[in-house]
C-alpha cells in the first residue's frame, strides 16, 4: 500500500507532536491533563485562524507580513465600535472584525494584483503603515476590559460542549470549523484549487483560463478576514488592547504554515498540517515555560531551531523520496 | 533630463527636495551638530544596510541581522561582565556573528533552504540566544574607553560608527561595482541557473555574503552597545525592516540581479532626513514608519507610473 505524499506528512506531523506532548509529560509533574488542553486550546485557535489565512497566501507564491498588524487593528476598531455602540448585536461583532480585517487584505491584495507588486515589499510596507494607521487613530489610548460589554469579556472562556474535564471552547470549535471549511474548499472545489494551480505553475494555470489577479486578490481578501476574526478572539480573550496588540503574529503564523508543510514558494501544502504546525508551536511555547530544567529565556531559541530543523528536514526527506521514483511529479 | 531617467537620478531630486523642505522648515536641520546627530541616531542600521545590497542583488534575504546585532552587543556584555578583556571580548562577539552567518549559509547553501524561511527562523532563535545570555538584566558596565569610542567624537565631532560607516561605503562600492566578485554578485542575482551552468562557484559567493552579512552586523551590534553604553535583550529589535527598506528604495530589486551601491547610499541619506525632518517637527516614531512605508510602495511603483505615464504621453502624440 502506498501512502500518498501529502497524507505521509501530515502522519509524520502527528507523530511529532504526540512525540512532543510524551516528552513533556515526561518532564513536568502533572503536566498530561484537561487542564493543558483548556489552556492550550484557546491560544492556538487565534494563531490557526491566522496562519490558515497565511497559507492561502503563501500557497499563491505570496507572503502576507501584514498579518500582525491587521490583527491588532481589528481588535482595536472592533472594541472601539463596541463601545460606541454596546447594543451591537453579538453576532454581527465577529462579522464586523472580519470586515474590517478584510478591507486591510483587500489594499494588500489591489496592489499585489492590480500592480503585480511583490508582496514581500507591500506587506512589509503596510505592516508599518496599518500599525500607525492604529497609533495615529488611538492617539495613544487603549481599550480596556471594563469598556466593553460583558458577553464579549466571558465569551473566550464560554464553552460549546466539555468532554469530562476537556472544554471545547466557542473560539475553538469556531476555528476548527474555519480550518475544516477552508481545508474542503482548497481540496474538493474547482475556485480552491486554483490557488495551487497558480502557485505551482503560474504561466500553465493562465492557459487554462485562470485569472491569476482575482485569485491573489481573493487570497489576501481571506487573509484579512481571518486576521479579523482573530482580532476579534483575541479582543475577547484579553480585553485590553494597545497599539502594539498582535505585534509579532506574521512571524508565527509564516512559522506555522512552514512548520506544517506549505511549500514557502507556492503550489502545495494542507491547511490540517498548518493546524498541527500552529498547535505544535503553541505547545512547545507554552511547555518550555514549565519546563524546570532549562530557563523560560530559551523559548525563542528552541522555537527558532525548532522550525529551521522541521523544514531542513522537510527538504531532505522529500528530495529523497522524489528521486526513488523517477516517475514522480512535485505533488 | 536624462540624469532623472535613471533611479540614482531621480532619488537624488528626492534627496535635494527634502533637505531643501528640512532647511526651510527648520533651522536647526542643516547644523552640523544636527546633521551629526541624523547620522549618529541610526549608524548602524546603515551600516548593515551596505551588506544587505549585496545579500539582495544576489537575489537572496537575510532577516536575521537584527537578532545578529543583539546577539553579538549581548554577547559583548556578558563577556565584560564575567570580566573578560574589552579588547577580546569584541573579538569573540565578531566570531559570534561569524558563526551565525556562516550557519545560515550551512542551511541555504549547504540544504538548499530559502534564505527567507532560514533566516525568519534564525531572527528567532538567535534574539533567543541573546536573551538566554542576559536574560531580563540590562548590562551596562562597560569599560570607560568603549563607551568613549561609541559616545565621544574621533575626527573632530565625527565618532567612530560614522567613520567605520564610510569606510565601510567605499569599500562596498569598490567591491560590488569594480571587482570580477561584484560581477558575480550581480551575475548570479538575475539568473542563478545560467551562472551554474557557466561555471561560476554559487554556493561560496552565497557563502561568503552571507558570513560578510553575519560578520558586519555583529560589529553593527557592537558600535550600538558603545553608543548607548548598554545592552538588553531587545537590542536592535525590528532593525531588520528597517535596513531592509532602505536598500529596496534605493532600487535593489527584491528578486535579485539589480540595483547599485551608489542607490543604497542615496536612499539611506533620503531615509535619514526625512526621519529627522519628521522628528523635528514632532512626529512620532510609529508615524515616521508608517510614512517610510508608504514610500517603499511608491518606490515599487514609480516604474509602473512611468511606464503608464508614457503610454498615455504616446497616446496623446
Amino acid at each position: 500500500m502506498r501512502i500518498p505524499l501529502g497524507t505521509l506528512r501530515i502522519l509524520v506531523l502527528l507523530a511529532v507532536f504526540v512525540g512532543t506532548v510524551l516528552f513533556f509529560a515526561s518532564q513536568i509533574d502533572g503536566y498530561l491533563n484537561a487542564r493543558l488542553f483548556n489552556r492550550i486550546s484557546g491560544s492556538v485557535a487565534v494563531i490557526a485562524l491566522i496562519a490558515v489565512g497565511q497559507a492561502f497566501v503563501v500557497l499563491t507564491r505570496n507572503i502576507d507580513l501584514s498579518i500582525g498588524s491587521v490583527v491588532g487593528c481589528s481588535a482595536y476598531f472592533t472594541g472601539g465600535i463596541l463601545i460606541a455602540y454596546p447594543d451591537l448585536p453579538p453576532i454581527l461583532v465577529p462579522l464586523l472584525a472580519m470586515g474590517i480585517g478584510a478591507v486591510f487584505g483587500a489594499f494588500n491584495g489591489f496592489l499585489v494584483a492590480r500592480f503585480r507588486l511583490p508582496s514581500i515589499i507591500v506587506t512589509l510596507a503596510t505592516l508599518a503603515l496599518f500599525r500607525s494607521i492604529l497609533v495615529q487613530s488611538s492617539d495613544g489610548s487603549s481599550i480596556t476590559t471594563n469598556r466593553l460589554p460583558t458577553w464579549l469579556t466571558e465569551f473566550a472562556t464560554l464553552n460549546a460542549f466539555t468532554a469530562g474535564e476537556l472544554q471545547f471552547r466557542w473560539i475553538v470549535v469556531i476555528s476548527l470549523i474555519v480550518v475544516l471549511t477552508a481545508h474542503v474548499f482548497l481540496t474538493r472545489f474547482r475556485a480552491g484549487r486554483q490557488f495551487f494551480a497558480i502557485g505551482s505553475n503560474p504561466d500553465a494555470a493562465a492557459f487554462a483560463g485562470i485569472n491569476a489577479g482575482r485569485t491573489i486578490f481573493l487570497a489576501f481578501v481571506i487573509s484579512g478576514a481571518l486576521a479579523g476574526l482573530a482580532g476579534f478572539m483575541f479582543l475577547s480573550r484579553f480585553g485590553n488592547i494597545t497599539v502594539v496588540a498582535g505585534l509579532g503574529l506574521e512571524l508565527k503564523s509564516v512559522g506555522a504554515v512552514v512548520v506544517g508543510g506549505v511549500n514557502i514558494f507556492g503550489g502545495s501544502g494542507n491547511v490540517l498540517g498548518v493546524l498541527i504546525g500552529a498547535a505544535l508551536i503553541d505547545l512547545i511555547d507554552t511547555s518550555l515555560v514549565r519546563w524546570e530544567l532549562v530557563s523560560a529565556f530559551w523559548r525563542e531559541a528552541v522555537l527558532g531551531l525548532l522550525i529551521l530543523l522541521a523544514v531542513a528536514a522537510d527538504t531532505v526527506l522529500m528530495r529523497r523520496l522524489l528521486r526513488r521514483k523517477p516517475t514522480g511529479g512535485s505533488q | 533630463m536624462t540624469a532623472l531617467r535613471s533611479w540614482e537620478g531621480f532619488l537624488f531630486a528626492v534627496l535635494i527636495l527634502i533637505y531643501a523642505v528640512n532647511a526651510w522648515s527648520s533651522p536647526v536641520f542643516l547644523t552640523p551638530g544636527n546633521q551629526i546627530n541624523m547620522f549618529q541616531l541610526s549608524v548602524e542600521k546603515i551600516i548593515v544596510a551596505l551588506v544587505m545590497t549585496f545579500v539582495i542583488i544576489n537575489g537572496e534575504i537575510d532577516l536575521s541581522v537584527a537578532s545578529i546585532m543583539g546577539l553579538a552587543a549581548c554577547a559583548f556584555g556578558w563577556l565584560v561582565q564575567a570580566e573578560v578583556p574589552g579588547g577580546w571580548a569584541i573579538m569573540i562577539a565578531l566570531m559570534i556573528g561569524l558563526a551565525c552567518g556562516a550557519f545560515n549559509a550551512l542551511f541555504i547553501v549547504g540544504f538548499g533552504i530559502p534564505s527567507l524561511v532560514v533566516t525568519l527562523a534564525t531572527m528567532i532563535a538567535f534574539r533567543g540566544f541573546a536573551r538566554v545570555l542576559v536574560e531580563d538584566r540590562g548590562i551596562n558596565a562597560f569599560p570607560a574607553w568603549f563607551n568613549h569610542l561609541g559616545q565621544k567624537g574621533l575626527i573632530g565631532p565625527v565618532p567612530l560608527a560614522m567613520v567605520v560607516f564610510a569606510v565601510l561605503a567605499v569599500l562596498a562600492y569598490l567591491i560590488l561595482q569594480r571587482t570580477a566578485f561584484g560581477r558575480k554578485v550581480y551575475f548570479i542575482g538575475a539568473n542563478r541557473a545560467v551562472a551554474e551552468f557557466s561555471g561560476l562557484d554559487v554556493r561560496a559567493v552565497k557563502a561568503k555574503i552571507f558570513i560578510a552579512s553575519g560578520v558586519v552586523s555583529a560589529l553593527a551590534g557592537i558600535l550600538f552597545a558603545a553608543r548607548v553604553g548598554a545592552v538588553r535583550g531587545d537590542v536592535a529589535q525590528g532593525f531588520e525592516l528597517d535596513i531592509i527598506t532602505m536598500v529596496l528604495l534605493g532600487g535593489v530589486s527584491i528578486f535579485g540581479g539589480a540595483g547599485t551601491m551608489s542607490g543604497t547610499i542615496l536612499a539611506i541619506l533620503i531615509v535619514l532626513a526625512l526621519r529627522n525632518g519628521m522628528a523635528l517637527q514632532n512626529i512620532t516614531g510609529h508615524i515616521q514608519t508608517g510614512v517610510l512605508g508608504i514610500l517603499l510602495i511608491l518606490s515599487v511603483m514609480v516604474p509602473i507610473i512611468r511606464e503608464t505615464g508614457g503610454r498615455l504621453i504616446a497616446r496623446v502624440r
